[in-house]
């Protein structure tokens, strides 16, 4: 289709992990995901710590190596010699804004890096303009352009993250967690600003948090994952209105709304025991260990994602 | 009068840095009643750790109390030896920290820490407190037991390492268990079983429990009555219900109407505009002032005094002042 910006087929990641005597075994940590994002159109991608989510993000961009699979960008396949250029249209911004800025650059330097890499600007001049736009965008001021990271708190800094990754005008950003770093009264302010960038620039998101108000607030679909699976897609508010996915509905029962008598209403799905470890996956479905549902056909064969109507898709033999 | 559990009253705490004395708490009240939920909410750096630290008197080397009392049952803390606060930590009141992979002991087994709070503070010795650690690590949900004494806190994850931290809390029943953040490292699956755990504990127990936290999605699930602080002091306090349904301080309206919620899904956010306090340089009147859209004259030389809205909440903003002044004048 052609209004897919971005398309995604089979990726998968595996991570070889020693296990001694040089021999080891792979750590599937994204396995066999296919997901579209439209142009201008935000995806949320939730899931618990581990699932792969943002290996998932990192292997789109190929910060590493996909073991499986592809990536479509404008219906171009993203490959080891074209990633320089498509990294001009594709960018990320990273969770952590104290470790994803190099201390020892001021911030007209690591805004400015993108622009040198790719040879956007033909004078220091046209550079520096171009520099003191986009801290104009993201809302610093033109001042803070000579100081170094460490001078700035932690909504500010992931300001000029932001600002770093539109340096190039990308199409597509990958927004790791960008807010969970951040305080309450500070998130609202990064979150407002992605979705005013998207509204001006036309900008696409995957956007992946572990926060799933956060999340259904921004995104216009949601996939959620479970190690290293998409087990559902659909549209934000009808996932949280009908989750079909066991996990999704679970997932959904445990989140803590900031509102007393809704939250004291609702009936919580808790799950026994843990996440397994994705080097130890359970054969068949991987939810099935903590499932209320599982029966014996889960533990023999992984359902893949069918479509339930209007692009809800669900990956469950049960449900 | 019945005597209050605990009972804070005007406590001040300060760390003496290298930069600056940093009053991370200015003048906290409150009392705490058996069997309550008491919720403080704030951002980072709003002092509400620092307080809880402040009553267990387990502040870093640079922290001190420069003023106010903490009363437990009507005594005064302070005059408190350390061998007797180390019986009132453990058998009146217990804590467990944010991160159980640092609070725990890494070189040690899990009985053997265990262990090492039931021989401290109770009376059982040898098989007995053993056979207590058991019966321990059952209550809070932990499988097999006997077998999980022997391994070390690497071998457990997140979520386990947490129930162990609640199971030593709770070695010998105290009568106050404060939880600082307990569920802020855990995914949304593994924090509502903790969630579940204390709520069921505590009804079985009846201790009560302050909970500390950012999260406004967990203080509306939990608790009773809540304390919302910013700057180091209390803005605001009540019921749950009177905190989210008729907030009436400025910064308590700014954090309900900066979070996604399920009413304001297809709304925009509004965010507190500006950035959290710098603890070392606070405002002369009120901490908020610098950030907040209503703020008056006053606001910026006077400190605002709490007030009550009525028998279940109390604020402190003069924007409550002003109302109450424009209704007298309209009479």
């Amino acid at each position: 289709m052609s209004e897919n910006l971005v398309e995604v087929r089979n990726l998968k990641q595996y991570f070889p992990v020693k296990t001694g005597f040089g021999k080891s075994i792979p750590l599937k940590a994204v396995d066999d995901i296919s997901f579209t994002i439209g142009k201008g159109e935000t995806l949320g991608l939730v899931g618990e710590s581990g699932c792969g989510k943002t290996t998932a993000g990192r292997s789109m961009l190929r910060l590493y190596k996909p073991t499986g699979g592809e990536v479509y960008f404008n219906g171009e396949l993203v490959t080891d010699k074209n990633i320089l250029h498509m990294r001009k249209k594709m960018q990320m911004v990273f969770q952590d804004p104290y470790s994803s800025l190099d201390p020892r650059m001021t911030v007209e330097d690591i805004i400015g890096e993108p622009l040198d890499v790719h040879k956007l600007c033909s004078n220091r001049k046209e550079r520096r303009e171009k520099i003191l736009e986009l801290m104009d965008i993201v809302g610093l001021n033109a001042e803070h352009a000579r100081r170094y990271a460490h001078e700035f708190s932690g909504g500010q800094r992931q300001r000029i993250g932001i600002a770093r990754a539109l340096a190039v005008n990308p199409e597509f950003i990958v927004c790791d967690e960008p807010v969970s770093a951040l305080d309450v009264s500070i998130q609202a302010q990064i979150i407002n600003m992605f979705e005013e960038l998207q509204d001006k620039l036309g900008v696409a998101y995957l956007f992946i948090a572990h926060d799933l108000l956060v999340v259904h607030h921004i995104s216009k679909r949601i996939a959620v994952m479970y190690l290293g699976k998409i087990v559902e897609i659909a549209d934000s508010d009808e996932l949280n209105e009908h989750p079909i996915h066991p996990y999704t509905e679970s997932l959904l029962s445990a989140v803590p709304i900031p509102d007393p008598d809704v939250t004291r209403a609702r009936h919580r799905i808790i799950l026994e025991g843990d996440v397994p470890s994705p080097l130890k996956r359970p054969s068949g479905c991987p939810f099935r260990t903590r499932c209320r549902y599982a029966t014996d056909k889960c533990a023999e064969e992984c359902p893949t994602l069918t479509d339930r109507g209007d692009g809800h898709q669900v990956a469950c033999w049960v449900k | 009068m019945s005597e209050k559990l605990l009972s804070v009253q005007n406590l001040h705490t300060s760390f003496f840095t290298d930069n600056g004395e940093v009053r991370a708490v200015n003048g906290v009240n409150f009392d705490l009643d058996p069997g309550e939920i008491l919720g403080i909410v704030g951002e980072s750096g709003s002092g509400k750790s620092v307080t809880a630290y402040s009553i267990m008197q387990i502040l870093a080397d640079t922290g001190r109390i420069t003023e106010g009392r903490i009363l437990f049952k009507g005594e005064d803390l302070s005059t408190w030896s350390e061998r007797q606060m180390q019986s009132f930590r453990g058998k009146n009141c217990s804590i467990i920290f944010q991160d159980p992979m640092t609070s725990l002991n890494p070189v040690f087994t899990i009985g053997n820490q265990m262990l090492e709070a039931v021989l401290l503070h109770t009376s059982r010795r040898g098989r007995e407190a053993s056979e207590r650690v058991q019966e321990l690590l059952d209550m809070v949900g932990i499988n097999e037991p006997k077998k999980r004494m022997k391994q070390y806190p690497f071998e457990l994850s997140g979520g386990m390492r947490q129930r162990v931290m609640i199971a030593m809390a709770l070695a010998c029943e105290p009568d106050i268990l404060i939880a600082d953040e307990p569920t802020t490292a855990l995914d949304v699956t593994i924090q509502a079983q903790i969630l579940e755990l204390i709520q069921s504990l505590q009804n079985k127990l009846g201790m009560a429990v302050i909970l500390v936290t950012h999260d406004l999605g967990v203080i509306a699930d939990m608790c009773d009555n809540i304390i919302v602080m910013y700057g180091g002091r209390i803005c605001e306090r009540g019921t749950a219900r009177e905190i989210f349904y008729n907030p009436k301080h400025e910064y308590t309206k700014g954090l309900l109407r900066s979070i996604p919620n399920v009413s304001n899904m297809k709304k925009k956010l509004v965010p507190i505009a500006g950035t959290p306090i710098n603890m070392l340089n606070l405002p002369k009147g009120c901490a908020f002032c610098p950030r907040c859209d209503a703020a008056m004259k006053i606001c910026l030389s006077e400190i605002p005094e709490e007030i009550s809205i009525n028998d279940e909440h109390k604020a402190a903003c003069w924007m409550n002042v002003k109302a109450a002044f424009e209704e007298v004048k309209k009479q």
